[in-house]
């Protein structure tokens, strides 16, 4: 069994066997997280570029600490203090950057694309770790890791995402995670927030959010993004609260058993209340923890991949 | 045709006196086995780790931590490889801080293998001593390592390949050795050479 890209570009692409491998060989490194000595020296001599063209704390600081406990060498890039500065686009910077010699390259950006277009502008393996409103596999890999950890599986749940799916890659990446894996996939959202067509990716649609959560087994609430919010999708942050937010009231219509998932950073008091982001169904802190399996598992399986093998 | 020469090392029998006499040895130099932790190199030394442990509760009443240990992450030769080889679960839920350590493999070769369980180990703490129990000693060496039990020493040719058999994950129970010499011959004259 083996992945068959160098690259993690999205999960539209990937196989169930593929993610089943990423998955079990995330479990496999689960256990050096909680070692005393949380390093092994797998990827010595390896060197990591962290692209991070917008901002982050969870899955800049999740890579980075994957590539530490892999004895990886890591170098951190952010635009602000670079020669981004002076108009340096994206392709020379990055092909100046490996002209130092680097192995991989882990992007985030605001532009849909951009990890594609690295991989025909240089050699390394490219990992996306969110790239604008289309995708970031990662993310949805560690929530289907956290999912199976909990449920003991994937296939029959029924899931639903919550929240803005317009503009939500989280969204995206875990549509096609967890159809491949066979769930059964609810997205929830107002209207306006939620894309042209978004059946055709196979998923029931909901706009109103107490029929969307009826009999879910997890509920995964996606963080309203401000930064991505034109005018006028939104009435107001309080309407939408009390429309789509998910409270304690809303818990009771779950599945016994259920799970609430949120990808962070999490708006308390908007899309979600303390009262469920603390709830003893909670998997929101184990999601953060396993992100960093899941980022070593994806780590150690594209390294091995050099040029040629497409 | 087709199917290669081979010798049986160790039969279900001997693999099961080896087991039992090293067991022995384990405990005589250990004073017991108050002290003692097992690490079975996964995937066949853990099988057999888990054996040991069994024989030892056998003859001292006492159970001993069994840990597994999945190498791969520690090999020297990773690099270069088209593919990662799958990573298997490490599970040693123990302390080994002070501890006498028993290693477990199959087969020792080169030595490669027991450095990086060696490596492993040390990150998980600081052992009183690790020591290395083998099924079969082949020989060929090629770092500064040597067991301390040994089922059975085998002198082999570096090209010879060395198969243990376990009930736990195989269908059969044996130790066999797959000649070079005799496998070029069989493939030469394309029937089998007794």
């Amino acid at each position: 069994m083996k992945l068959h890209s160098r690259h993690l570009l999205g999960l539209e692409n990937v196989t169930a066997d593929e993610i089943n491998l990423i998955l079990d060989t995330a479990e496999s490194f689960r256990e050096i997280i909680d070692r005393p000595i949380k390093k092994v020296p797998t990827l010595r001599g390896v060197t990591v570029l962290n692209l991070f063209y917008e901002s982050s704390t969870r899955t800049r600081i999740s890579f980075e600490l994957a590539e530490k406990r892999l004895s990886a060498d890591t170098i951190g890039f952010s635009p602000l203090v670079s020669s981004v500065k002076k108009g340096e686009s994206l392709k020379d910077t990055v092909r100046n950057i490996e002209a130092m010699k680097i192995d991989m390259v882990v992007v985030r950006h605001s532009s849909a694309g951009v990890p594609y277009y690295l991989t025909h502008c240089v050699e390394s393996n490219i990992i996306n770790a969110g790239d604008g409103s289309h995708e970031h596999p990662t993310q949805a890999l560690l929530d289907l890791f956290s999912i199976r950890k909990k449920c003991g599986k994937l296939a029959g749940l029924r899931v639903v995402l919550i929240g803005d799916v317009k503009h939500s890659r989280v969204v995206r990446s875990n549509i096609w995670g967890l159809k491949t894996m066979g769930a059964s996939v609810a997205v929830c959202g107002p209207s306006t927030l939620l894309p042209y067509e978004v059946e055709k990716f196979g998923v029931d649609v909901y706009t109103n959010l107490d029929e969307a959560i009826d009999g879910a087994d997890v509920v995964n609430i996606m963080r309203i993004q401000l930064e991505r919010q034109q005018a006028g999708l939104l009435p107001s942050q309080r309407e939408y609260t009390n429309l789509f937010g998910m409270t304690g009231e809303r818990l009771k219509r779950l599945n016994k058993n259920f799970t609430i998932m949120h990808p962070g950073p999490m708006n308390r008091g908007v899309e979600i209340t303390p009262e469920v982001a603390d709830h003893e169904s909670s998997v929101i802190l184990e999601q953060v923890t396993n992100g960093q399996a899941i980022r070593m598992a994806v780590l150690y399986l594209l390294s091995g991949k050099k040029e040629q093998e497409g | 045709m087709g199917k290669v020469a081979e010798e049986t090392l160790l039969d279900k029998k001997g693999i099961e006196r080896a087991i039992t006499r090293i067991s022995h040895e384990i405990l005589e130099k250990n004073d017991g086995a108050d002290t003692l932790v097992i690490i079975g190199i996964l995937t066949r030394g853990a099988d057999l780790a888990k054996r040991i442990a069994g024989k030892i509760k056998e003859i001292e009443g006492v159970d001993i931590p069994v840990g597994l240990l999945d190498i791969n992450l520690y090999r020297d030769d990773v690099h270069g490889k088209l593919d990662q080889p799958i990573i298997q679960r490490t599970e040693i839920l123990f302390n080994v801080v002070d501890r006498n350590v028993i290693l477990v493999d199959d087969v020792l070769f080169t030595g490669r293998t027991i450095r990086a369980a060696l490596d492993a180990i040390v990150d998980f703490g600081r052992a009183r001593s690790i020591q290395l129990a083998v099924l079969i000693d082949r020989g060929h060496r090629e770092l500064p390592i040597r067991p301390d039990y040994v089922g059975k020493n085998i002198p082999t040719s570096k090209d010879d390949r060395v198969l243990v058999r376990l009930g736990e994950r195989d269908d059969r129970e044996v130790v066999v050795a797959e000649k070079a010499a005799l496998k070029a011959e069989t493939e030469n004259k394309g029937r089998k050479k007794e």
